[in-house]
């Protein structure tokens, strides 16, 4: 291995020197948005080595086979080919997994999902490896895949999707995980008894993809100590490393790991995808491997949000009270297990919403199946739900002839309410009040019959309409979601602050492992850093393994996790600069901060400046931040202390739907959210615009279409996220009251809105149609031609 | 795989001889996507952009000539006027950028049932041809007659189309598309209306929901024997709801639609009968206005 | 096959060009211009777009062959040439309209091609003209702020030169 390490994009975070002022509560801009605009950041799939090979994956066309025999000297004869590797050239474990190891890394004699790798071709062009790649021969044997519920459920006629014998896990039949929950009196007829009105429906939500832009890739580079160096887009690079070292049968330090530019993740990234393949190729080669997804590969490559099937029963009194709800949710989980057990403990915890109901029956499951994995999408579990509990408001508020809103807002939990696990709400949860202001913002203008612009009604540019057939409506929904990792996980992050003179000016860095995935983490680790260390000048250095794990992006954790840590961090140099000036100077003032780049007491002024007082040394301190503990819920009843944090969200839908054909523009989407404390406002309504329009995708156009087992458009052609004439005006309302359990009293605030939009939408479609629609997305179909009379 | 880059017409006809299973690649809007992601490794790759005459059309006042290549993009800017049919049609074609790359002449090349040209050409009356040639000589090919099957055409392997002859709209025209987003979408079906008061005529054109292309020919004569017997041509009176009603159900008839992911064939039924009495309701009364204004 | 071309003002060259490759390969992986993106390489998400000869186009579905003597002009053609942002870029910054910024680069382009044919377009505009820039983070809204915070600058700049 050379030493020629023209790694492009490396310095992506080093170039950063932001000398903006704002600390926390301000909106500075992004440190990279710069470099992003110039088109200089470098994106995973940007990086480049001299003498870099490309790597690529045969993948399976069916979605259950035995394999027979893999034959792959022919794709080994084509010019330009390194390598090609099957299960047989593993190292190390030949699985890997994100919560239970049950994947193998390539296909073991068994295919279960349509698309899965069964052998890596490295070669020195993508086309020359396309070429070896389909001059692999495999022999299989095809077998009908087990891909409905019924199908699940009945593995002595249908078969298992693991053997039984290979389950790591609580797994049992072929469901992968289930959780249970029984609290008040449980739903018995006694329960039923007690409500005036009942109400139940049957709900089924589509499986949604993450769809971020930046395709899956990574660069590879074989080390000189036998090692690997990885960089790559991901969501958690230690639980990467953690996954990846046992398989390449490296010991962890010697699986190094740096982030490259993210270009979205939303979930789809906390899996591995192609991190371990890069490497056996890099380490069998011993050259440099890039690996980037096409768009296709890209569906198949990684998870999606878990397809669901619920059975809901709800009953209230007359006066409008919740008595009991009583609910089944169905998660396929697909061929592996990924993140099934945190869905299904989230559907199950978080299934019944934001609501006082003194008798909840829950019971919810992840299938094993041959369908594509699923896993982790923002707000999993609780978007389901949601789709099902928002419902079934609707249903009882109609029943009962009350305003839907005013029908929630009198269920509506607040601080001091039990959940139904039995934790007690010991933050603010102000459910009503959100409901309240959505309900109170203007209303957007009537449709202008008299200055038509094809462009704002539904369908526009395609010319279906010129006013005829469209029926506005307006709806609501309330969402809940647990912030941070649950169930008794130790949640944690860790931040190295760093503080030195550089070029006569206090400078502070900060490095963490955090991915930065465009959510603005690294925006706000500098605004902390500047409040708690009185700095202008931060730097955010490149996120690697060099330093302790920071958790996942994901579960809206981050700020509150890894900002936790950079503020530890930097209180911890904060107090040992001061104590270094006591010793120094003898102050006995008790009133001692850092201010403008000098030690100030609040009583006596300015003392000294950090520049005088830090000389030639820096001071640097290191902090690991946990989150409160919590409890795993018990597998019968799901009691426990499960959540470190709530959050939830609000939101007014209001549509126009052309009512003959189908089509449905969303005209304006309203949400209100409480995050606790905005650290950047700008980034805060950011994130719930852009978890709104996710939520509006669900609602109205994304879903993968699996038949037999089968993905059917694995493409941007055919799987369809909302384009700007797709998405509204998306006005946004935030409350900021603390939390005081956590840092600044913030609260997780990415994945509320996209948990509570889509009922919204489903509702206001709902209120121009009359319809009940079950099911999202909604399609032009059940609109019109699939509807019962 | 050739790359081959003609300078002018007669050299890209002598390539296409030489290579009858070159692959004509113009705007690139079909023809790449195939290429990035393998589903197509032609022998060759002919490109049309150096043939500069492609890119431009003629108007004679009673024939426009469009070349093949000329971008949506311009017949929206450019021919509204005399083809307003095929103008919103090129409208709904996928993006902005794919507006500025596309054209006709791709699209009857890929002979996708998708296609959001065909309807509107086979709207646009009797007398639209594809101008088809090869060393052998050019064929003026009716558009009833292009397509042949899923994604066929009539071409013959050494025929590159060098443009659409299309007659200047004498009536209101119309387009429709059904997709499931707002923007840049594959038609889940379509439909193109026109009114060829000029000899009597109505056109109609179906997309995405049949094999190929194709018109509503009963709809067709059924609207163009009420509008003679009433003689609503003269009087633009009212059609009245039945008729339009007829007409929607007609259009249905004509399509044999499939279910895929784009949408089901019940569906594609409803959607054309909606969007044929739309159209033909806004062409009508846009007519009306027309007659009532001139007398 | 060897191509050459004009990007970003600068005569480029690439050899060993394989006949199927596309522009959007060209500029990433063969001269050094990484900036347009890859997202989907079937024309439905506008990442790569580029200006060829003027006229905003997707660079993955353009073949290489085909922009042989002919002008480029890509995202990392946008800034001033002191280095400086150019006006549209600094407008995406200052609005929050980069969250990870993979669809930036085409949508920086598709814009400057917008306010250079429609100074002050209307909000409707400017939906139709980014209908084919698929954004995945942040909902539009702060893309079309972006797009009107330049739309006005651009018009008062160009008010303050007349």
């Amino acid at each position: 291995m050379t030493t020629t390490r023209t790694i492009q994009g490396q310095k992506n975070l080093q170039k950063i020197n932001q000398a903006a002022k704002d600390g926390i509560g301000g909106s500075p801009l992004r440190p990279d948005g710069n470099l992003k605009v110039k088109g200089e950041f470098a994106y995973s799939s940007d990086l480049w080595h001299e003498d870099m090979l490309w790597g690529m994956a045969l993948r399976s066309p069916h979605p259950r086979a035995n394999i027979l025999s893999v034959d792959i000297s022919e794709a080994l004869k084509v010019p330009g080919v390194y390598a090609v590797l099957t299960h047989e050239d593993i190292p190390g474990s030949k699985y890997y997994g994100l919560e239970i190891q049950d994947q193998p890394a390539l296909a073991i004699d068994k295919i279960r999902y349509h698309g899965e790798a069964i052998a890596l071709v490295a070669a020195d062009h993508p086309e020359t490896a396309r070429r070896a790649v389909k001059k692999i021969k495999v022999e299989y044997e095809v077998l009908t895949p087990i891909v409905t519920e019924e199908q699940c459920l009945d593995p002595e006629t249908h078969g298992y999707v693991h053997e039984p014998h290979e389950y790591k896990s609580h797994a049992y039949g072929n469901i992968c995980h289930e959780q249970k929950l029984v609290s008040g009196l449980g739903v018995t007829d006694e329960v039923r008894a007690m409500a005036d009105v009942i109400v139940s429906g049957d709900y089924e939500v589509g499986m949604q993809d993450q769809a971020f832009l930046g395709p899956e890739s990574g660069l590879a580079v074989p080390a000189e100590d036998g090692g690997i160096d990885l960089y790559i887009a991901t969501q958690w690079l230690h639980v990467d490393r953690e996954q990846m070292a046992p398989v390449l049968d490296l010991p962890e330090e010697k699986v190094r790991l740096t982030l490259a530019g993210v270009g979205g993740a939303f979930g789809g990234r906390e899996d591995i995808s192609m991190q371990i393949h890069a490497c056996l190729l890099a380490l069998h080669t011993n050259k440099p491997v890039k690996i980037v997804y096409s768009r296709d590969e890209s569906f198949y490559g990684h998870v999606h949000r878990h397809p669901a099937r619920m059975h809901y029963e709800h009953g209230a009194t007359r006066d409008g009270k919740l008595v009991f709800a009583d609910c089944r949710i169905v998660l396929d989980g697909g061929a592996y297990a990924s993140a099934s057990p945190a869905v299904v403990g989230n559907a199950a915890s978080l299934g019944h919403g934001p609501y006082v109901i003194p008798n909840v029956k829950m019971h919810a499951i992840a299938l094993y199946s041959n369908n594509p994995s699923c896993g982790a999408m923002r707000g999993f579990g609780a978007v389901q739900a949601a789709f099902g509990y928002e419902s079934q408001m609707d249903k009882l508020a109609a029943e009962l002839g009350m305003d839907p809103v005013e029908f929630r807002q009198l269920n509506a939990m607040s601080e001091g309410d039990f959940m139904p696990t039995g934790q007690q709400i010991d933050s603010p949860a102000p459910v009503a009040e959100l409901l309240q202001r959505a309900k109170d913002m203007p209303l957007p203008p009537p449709l202008d019959t008299e200055h038509l612009d094809v462009r704002a009604l539904p369908g526009a540019l395609s010319n279906t309409s010129h006013g005829e057939g469209i029926v506005r409506g307006v709806g609501y929904s309330v969402g809940i979601k647990n912030v941070g990792f649950s169930e008794g996980f130790d949640d944690y992050s860790t931040a190295r602050v760093r503080l030195e003179v550089i070029g006569g000016e206090p400078v502070a860095m900060v490095h963490t492992a955090m991915a930065e995935v465009g959510q603005g983490g690294v925006t706000v680790h500098a605004q902390i850093a500047r409040t708690e260390l009185g700095v202008e000048q931060v730097t955010i250095h490149p996120a690697n393994t060099e330093v302790g794990s920071a958790g996942s992006t994901s579960a809206s954790r981050q700020t509150y996790m890894t900002g936790g840590a950079v503020k530890l961090a930097a209180e911890a140099v904060r107090r040992e600069l001061i104590e270094k000036g006591r010793r120094r100077y003898g102050w006995t003032h008790n009133d001692l901060s850092l201010v403008g780049g000098k030690v100030v007491s609040a009583s006596a002024g300015p003392l000294v400046s950090m520049v005088d007082l830090l000389g030639d040394e820096a001071v640097e301190q290191t902090r690991e931040h946990h989150h409160r503990p919590t409890q795993a819920f018990d597998k019968e009843t799901g009691q426990g202390f499960g959540h470190v944090q709530y959050t939830f969200c609000a939101n007014r839908a209001v549509v126009d739907v052309d009512v003959e054909l189908g089509l449905v523009k969303v005209v304006e989407l309203t949400a209100v959210q409480d995050v606790g404390k905005a650290l950047n406002p700008l980034s805060v309504v950011g994130q719930i615009q852009g978890g709104c329009t996710q939520a509006l995708g669900l609602a109205v156009m994304e879903e993968i279409i699996v038949r037999d087992g089968k993905v059917r458009n694995a493409s941007f052609t055919d799987y369809l996220i909302p384009t700007i004439l797709d998405t509204p005006p998306i006005p946004v309302d935030v409350l900021e009251l603390p939390d005081p359990h956590a840092p600044y009293g913030l609260r997780g605030v990415g994945e509320a809105p996209t948990v509570s939009a889509t009922p919204s939408i489903v509702a206001a479609i709902r209120n121009a149609t009359g319809l009940a629609l079950n099911r999202i997305p909604v399609r032009p179909e059940h609109l019109t031609t699939e509807q019962p009379g | 795989m050739e790359f081959l880059r003609p300078a002018t017409w007669d050299e890209a006809l002598a390539a296409k001889a030489e290579y009858p299973t070159a692959l004509p690649i113009a705007g690139g809007t079909d023809v790449m996507v195939e290429l990035n992601f393998d589903v197509h490794r032609p022998s060759a790759i002919l490109d049309l952009n150096r043939v500069t005459e492609l890119t431009e059309w003629t108007n004679d006042g009673d024939v426009v000539r469009l070349g093949a290549s000329v971008p949506y993009a311009r017949i929206i800017a450019e021919l509204s006027g005399p083809l307003p049919g095929l103008a919103l049609a090129a409208h709904t074609v996928g993006s902005p950028q794919i507006r500025n790359r596309g054209g006709v002449g791709g699209n009857l090349g890929a002979a996708s049932p998708a296609g959001d040209s065909h309807p509107a050409l086979l709207a646009a009356g009797r007398d639209v041809y594809v101008e088809a040639a090869s060393v052998r000589g050019t064929r003026m090919i009716p558009i009833d007659d292009f397509y042949v099957g899923v994604k066929r055409n009539c071409l013959e392997a050494d025929e590159l189309i060098r443009a659409v002859h299309i007659p200047v709209a004498d009536g209101p025209q119309q387009f429709s598309k059904i997709g499931t987003r707002n923007a840049m979408v594959i038609a889940v079906c379509a439909f193109g209306f026109a009114l060829h008061p000029k000899d009597g005529t109505v056109g109609t054109g179906i997309g995405s929901a049949a094999p190929t292309p194709r018109r509503a020919v009963e709809a067709e004569e059924y609207l163009q024997g009420v509008l003679a017997e009433r003689g609503l041509w003269e009087s633009g009176g009212l059609l009245g709801t039945e008729v339009i009603q007829r007409f929607g159900e007609l259009v249905k008839a004509a399509a044999s639609p499939i279910d895929d992911v784009r949408g089901t064939a019940d569906y594609r039924r409803h959607a054309l009968a909606v969007m044929a009495r739309r159209t033909l309701t806004w062409c009508w009364n846009d007519y009306s206005k027309q007659i009532r204004s001139a007398a | 096959m060897r191509v050459t071309f004009t990007a970003n003002g600068k005569p480029v060259e690439a050899d060993d060009v394989w006949e199927g490759e596309s522009l959007l390969y060209v500029l990433r992986e063969r001269v050094g211009l990484p900036g347009s993106k890859n997202a989907c390489e079937q024309g439905e998400c506008g990442s790569c777009t580029v200006y060829l000869d003027g006229v905003p186009v997707c660079s993955c579905l353009v073949a290489a062959g085909q922009v042989q003597d002919r002008e480029v002009r890509t995202v990392e053609g946008l800034a001033e040439e002191n280095g400086e942002l150019g006006l549209v870029q600094q407008a995406f910054v200052d609005a929050g309209a980069v969250q990870c910024g993979f669809c930036t680069p085409g949508l920086l382009v598709q814009t400057d091609a917008l306010l250079d044919r429609d100074p002050q377009p209307s909000d409707n505009d400017i939906r139709e003209a980014l209908s084919g820039n698929l954004c995945r983070c942040t909902g539009y809204e702060k893309i079309m702020d972006a797009v009107r915070l330049a739309s006005a600058r651009k018009c008062a700049g160009e008010g303050a030169a007349e």
